[in-house]
């Protein structure tokens, strides 16, 4: 890797400062995708602002019908979080299948909403849940957040901080791995929040999207069988050596299907434990 | 920089460049070639190590970001020095768990890191789990065998 | 520890070089260090095909800790050489394949994306890295060909200049009139035209090489990452940096999986080696993985059409086959040999084929070189062959298994002489068959297929048998298909004055556990404690001479040559033992571990008879020698012919078109089992990589720009563990009549049969939908593509 400047802040407020204060400088949250970027020489940021020393940010709390998740927590945190496993499993879900144990180990969900990778999962979470990201700045609501392919809403030397995500009434999470690297070739994340569905798809299309032709007939029937007379527009959609348009079309919709069942076997569940 | 980390339970203070990866900290300042380096992808896990005492992959992690914190190598597995092996260490050779060797030591520190977490792991839980571990030789036959088997040792040794 | 003992043949004793492994002590090449030590980085062409321009290389050369950048033109004038090719072929006509001089860096042109174009040195890694970017060539950019079919079109870019229709050679084996015959009085053919895959090897170790020299004595030294470090000295030494044998060692030290790809000598092997010389320090190079996919060898690349003749009662009468071989950019060491030599004589398989005609067509194209990789040459016939008794199966409605059976060569037929050159010495095709029907639960399968039917699965059994010629070479037969050097194999039992022993053969250890398997024959010959026999291989300047491992050789060639020097030993042993015992040699038997004069007490141990071979007081010195170390150099006389029944069973989700292995069941017959822990383990591990090829692995290139899109494990998909199911292994072993211990080897045996078992299961499910035929790999979306168009199609009708 070409050589950096390396800064650890102990506070947002610090970190922001640095970032003010240095061209070219990049957030290390997780480095999953930094770092191999920056292997690869397709990234050379002049300084690198450390996060992780920065406590408070991988703190996970309920608020008001809404868990308020750090930018710094893990992915395997996530996962393994009793208040998100009690209150979104389907987010607990997700995060527990995030590439490999060792990527859970030092990713973050900040880094990756940040980052909008087209195939990484967390942000059809976000935009599913409707939940709002949180910056050193202000915050913003997930539907503005992502633009485009590794794009977001961020300003320059604006850090997000964290995730307010409310609590959902129902929701699941389906994926269809890249048999080659395992990232989402098609993942959709459908979830009813306080009577209203959002259904958000990765991995298909340049960015995280929400399929509304989908939303549309669940919000009518929350069921599997209400997406039969549903289909998805192959045009628009990546297309690559794994999957063609067609196929990541009919992908979306088998996932869409499979994520309605799991949210209403996990509702189920959920209400036999309650009792 | 100067960084200063516990390493096969060995307090160790070094001074690194911010852009080495710990996995060149490990092979090329302090010649621990154990940890291998098989892809630039971060997908191999040939070079999986503990960190703080989870597996981690030392080619997608500074060598800096190591600094307060616990490494350990697949030689700290078994006493320095000593013949005497980590019931992990010992389950794959008897199991036949390894061929050319390569792949072996990130597969033991991913082994070691799930029994820690489960220790009675299923057939299917050890194949998930050894999702970010590639190896070319075993077809993962033996490899799913050892940590099984490894797994029952740990459990015996506790 | 365990007492000291004798452990045999047949007994599976874990291995010796399991603990280095396991505590993390190998001694891979990139591990090694060396004073003043360099780094060297490759500059690697963009472009699939351009001439090249000026290179300009004073910004690189200036940056800081460069040393020393190096082109293709610098090599040139030192009159560094062009790699060699180990095999050469000759076409139809007779006329030699066509072979262009392989610069180790380009000149002229470059050919594939990854050819070299520029070395740099410097002080790390890092800046050799940074100075590869500063370097400004100037491309003029070429149309590019990357398929054969393509290539070979009228039109297509040619690779050589000198060569337009980029044809190496039009090859062919087998009697052309006599299949015409037989498809004339066929009552059926079935006719087939698939594509094996182009595959990339990627052993988990990346390629490393350092080289070093020393003006004192002006001794070169190369540490590589090789399956044949002597041959590659030869190759090296003799024709590419004319350094005599003497002055040039090679080490291959702990490597980390070979599988054809690390058996090539490779342009990096020759650069470092010239430029520590030229620089006077240490050069290393360690390949990042990346930079692997566009510079290792890869293998496969096929495309064929072929035709099968049948009487009405599905006897074969003959098969007609036409292949075109991808050779990529360049000769690989052996890569003319595989899709010809290692390929048209297997197309007989296990059956009794009365004529067999393949032409083959060698193509250059623009693309890494193609060589061998596991198998090499023997998959892709089985797959051919395997497929083709599939679809005649189902178009004759007769059962896949029965129309196997009425063809097989039966076992007391052996040994059988194929029209394609081979005769196979020994086998049990219906035995293995019959076994592996049993372990695969075959009479099950309806039973699962209609479980998997209630969950809206489509469920398939699909059976390869297979056989293959392993244990290259006999040098005889070799030489008169174009290799250009014998293919025996060397070794030599060093018996200390204590006993132990210390074993130095010509074979290199990669994962194969050679260290132990070894050690099992000579304290099974010798009588010597297992843990007192140590193997030393992987460096000529310990080890006489030596092949290397590959073509599933080692035992079988390697460990022939070790049998036949521990019989030297004994040999040797009992002179000692007569003058010992004052006996007559005729009268000394050697058993157990000691020698004896036959009918009496009178004997000696075998630490006995090596003590005095060193301390030799009293010898008859005209009639013995001092000392007991023995030397064998064997060429076998025959290739040899492991084979067996692979089962695989499949489950298809129509909705993704997700493809799951859910049982494989194996059984094989390699002939003698030195290990059985071992040769299980060889078998699957090769399955997992022929599963890989049929389901997962694809080495695709961008047909217009020549770009290699599945240039990382990002897109290049290799089998992960959770791919697979445990996978059953059996043995069914006939022995063979011309190996000293009746081996046959066992390497590549599971990527043989794999492929085509896996494929013609995935087709077994879809035959409902009327499918005959799937491409490798049968990835998520070509099958969901298929179920689609098939059932669009049924609808239609």
């Amino acid at each position: 890797m070409k050589s950096f400047a390396y800064l650890k802040p102990a506070t947002t407020v610090a970190a922001a400062a640095l970032l003010a204060k240095h061209d070219d400088a990049k957030i290390l949250a997780g480095g999953m995708t930094l770092l191999p970027t920056m292997k690869q020489s397709l990234a050379a940021p002049a300084a690198i602002i450390d996060l992780s020393a920065v406590a408070a940010l991988r703190e996970i709390e309920l608020e008001e019908g809404a868990l308020v998740v750090g930018a710094m927590a893990r992915h395997y945190d996530v996962a393994s979080s009793a208040l998100v496993r009690a209150h979104i499993p389907a987010l607990a879900a997700l995060a527990g299948q995030i590439g490999d144990p060792q990527v859970r180990h030092r990713g973050t969900i900040g880094g990756s909403v940040a980052n909008n990778d087209p195939a990484a999962d967390y942000p059809a979470a976000i935009l599913a849940l409707d939940a709002t990201v949180i910056t050193t700045r202000r915050t913003v609501a997930a539907a503005a957040f992502f633009v485009d392919m590794f794009e977001t809403a961020l300003e320059p030397g604006e850090i997000v901080t964290g995730f307010r995500i409310p609590v959902a009434e129902m929701a699941a999470y389906a994926k269809f791995r890249s048999p080659a690297s395992r990232y989402a070739l098609v993942g959709v994340f459908v979830a009813r929040t306080a009577g209203k569905v959002r259904v958000a798809v990765t991995g298909a299309a340049s960015s995280v999207f929400r399929a509304l032709d989908v939303e549309a007939a669940l919000q009518e029937r929350f069921d599997p069988d209400a997406l039969d007379r549903v289909s998805m527009d192959p045009s628009g959609l990546n297309s690559d050596i794994h999957a063609d348009r067609d196929y990541r079309a009919n992908l979306v919709m088998v996932m869409a299907r499979r994520a309605v069942a799991a949210a209403l076997q996990n509702a189920g569940q959920g209400a036999t434990k309650g009792q | 920089m100067e960084i200063s980390l516990t390493l096969n339970a060995r307090p160790v203070s070094v001074s690194v460049e911010p852009a080495m990866l710990l996995v060149e900290l490990l092979r090329e300042q302090l010649s621990l070639t154990g940890t291998h380096v098989g892809c630039d992808t971060s997908q191999c896990g040939a070079c999986l190590v503990h960190f703080n005492g989870e597996s981690v992959k030392s080619c997608t992690m500074l060598a800096v970001s190591a600094d307060g914190g616990s490494v350990m190598t697949v030689e700290g597995l078994s006493a320095a020095g000593q013949a005497k092996l980590h019931p992990m260490q010992q389950a794959f050779h008897e199991n036949h768990g390894l061929q050319c060797g390569f792949c072996t030591p990130g597969m033991l520190m991913s082994a070691v890191d799930l029994v820690g977490r489960n220790p009675d792991p299923s057939e299917v839980e050890v194949r998930d789990w050894l999702e970010g571990n590639l190896c070319r030789c075993t077809g993962y036959h033996n490899i799913v065998k050892s940590v099984i088997a490894g797994a029952a040792a740990m459990r015996d040794a506790k | 520890m365990n007492m000291s003992k004798v452990v045999g043949i047949g007994a599976s004793p874990k291995r010796k070089e399991d603990l280095r492994f396991v505590t993390g002590r190998g001694n891979y090449v990139a591990d090694i260090k060396r004073p003043g030590m360099l780094f060297g980085a490759f500059l690697r062409s963009p472009h699939a095909h351009a001439r090249l321009g000026a290179i300009d290389v004073t910004a690189a050369g200036a940056m800081p800790g460069v040393v020393a950048v190096y082109t293709g033109e610098d090599l040139k004038a030192d009159n560094v050489g062009g790699l060699p090719v180990g095999w050469g072929i000759h076409g139809k006509d007779g006329n030699p394949m066509k072979e262009p001089p392989h610069p180790p860096i380009a000149h002229g042109k470059v050919r594939h994306v990854g050819d070299a174009v520029a070395f740099v040195v410097a002080e790390t890694v890092e800046q050799a890295r940074s100075a590869v970017e500063a370097i400004d060539v100037q491309y003029e950019i070429l149309p590019a060909v990357v398929s054969v079919v393509e290539a070979l079109q009228a039109g297509a870019p040619a690779v050589y200049d000198d060569i337009p229709d980029n044809l190496c050679c039009d090859w062919e084996l087998g009697d052309a009139a006599a299949v015409e015959a037989a498809f004339i009085d066929a009552a059926h053919v079935a006719s087939i035209e698939l594509v094996n895959n182009r595959l990339i090897g990627n052993p988990m170790e990346p390629r490393a090489a350092i080289g070093e020299y020393d003006f004192a004595t002006g001794q070169h030294t190369l540490w590589t990452t090789s399956q044949f470090p002597h041959v590659v000295r030869f190759l090296m030494g003799e024709f590419v940096l004319h350094i005599p044998q003497h002055k040039l060692r090679v080490v291959a030290p702990d490597v980390g999986g070979g599988f054809g790809v690390k058996q090539f000598h490779y342009a990096e092997e020759a650069v470092v080696t010239w430029a520590a010389a030229k620089l006077g320090l240490p050069v290393k190079w360690v390949c990042e993985r990346s930079e692997g996919f566009v510079s290792d060898a890869h293998g496969r690349d096929h495309f064929t059409e072929a035709d099968l003749a049948l009487d009405e009662s599905g006897k074969f009468l003959g098969l007609r086959v036409r292949t075109l071989a991808n050779m990529g950019g360049y000769l690989s060491t052996f890569g003319p040999n595989i899709p010809t030599n290692l390929y048209a004589p297997l197309l007989s398989g296990v059956y009794r084929m009365p004529a067999i005609h393949c032409s083959v067509k060698v193509v250059f194209t623009n693309t890494v070189p193609v060589d061998a990789y596991r198998g090499a040459g023997r998959p892709e016939a089985t797959f051919v062959l395997e497929r083709l008794v599939d679809v005649a199966a189902i178009e004759m409605g007769i059962d896949k298994r029965a129309i196997r059976r009425r063809n097989m060569i039966p076992t007391e037929a052996y040994p059988y002489q194929t029209p394609v050159i081979v005769e196979y010495d020994s086998g049990d095709p219906m035995g293995c068959l019959d076994r592996a029907e049993k372990l695969a639960d075959v009479e099950g399968f309806e039973q699962r297929r209609l479980e998997s039917a209630h969950r809206g699965k489509y469920r398939g059994l699909g059976l390869s048998t297979y056989v293959e010629a392993c244990g290259l070479a006999p040098s005889r037969l070799a030489g008169s298909l174009g290799a250009r050097g014998g293919l025996y194999e060397s070794a030599t039992v060093r018996v200390h004055p204590t006993g132990a022993v210390t074993v130095l053969i010509g074979t290199h250890n990669h994962g194969q556990g050679h260290e132990t398997t070894f050690a099992q024959i000579v304290s099974d010959r010798l009588g010597v404690p297992f843990e007192d026999i140590d193997i030393v291989c992987g460096d000529t300047a310990k080890v006489q001479f030596g092949m290397g491992t590959y073509g599933s050789r080692s035992l079988v060639v390697g460990g022939a040559a070790l049998s036949k020097a521990a019989d030297k030993v004994i040999l040797k042993g009992r002179k000692i033992a007569a003058h010992q015992l004052e006996a007559d040699l005729g009268d000394i038997v050697f058993d157990a571990g000691e020698f004896s004069v036959a009918g009496t007490d009178r004997k000696k141990k075998f630490t006995e008879i090596a003590g005095a071979a060193y301390v030799p007081f009293d010898y008859p010195l005209e009639t013995l020698e001092p000392g007991l170390e023995e030397q064998s150099y064997y060429d076998p006389v025959n290739f040899t012919y492991p084979g067996g029944a692979h089962f695989a069973e499949v489950e298809i989700d129509p909705d993704t078109g997700t493809v799951t292995l859910e049982r494989y069941t194996a059984v094989d017959d390699v002939g003698t089992i030195i290990n059985p822990m071992i040769v299980e383990g060889q078998l699957q591990g090769g399955i997992a990589q022929g599963v890989g090829q049929a389901l997962f692995e694809h080495g695709v290139y961008d047909e217009s720009s020549g770009q290699l899109l599945s240039g990382s494990f990002m897109d290049y998909c290799m089998p992960r563990a959770d791919n697979f199911p445990a996978i059953v292994v059996a043995p069914h072993s006939t022995t063979c009549t011309h190996t000293p211990m009746g081996v046959k080897g066992c390497g590549e045996c599971g990527t043989i049969g794999s492929p085509a078992a896996v494929i013609n299961a995935v087709v077994d499910a879809l035959q409902p939908l009327g499918i005959t035929h799937v491409d490798m790999p049968a990835t998520p979306n070509r099958i969901w593509n298929i179920i689609r168009n098939s059932r669009a199609a049924l609808a239609a009708e």
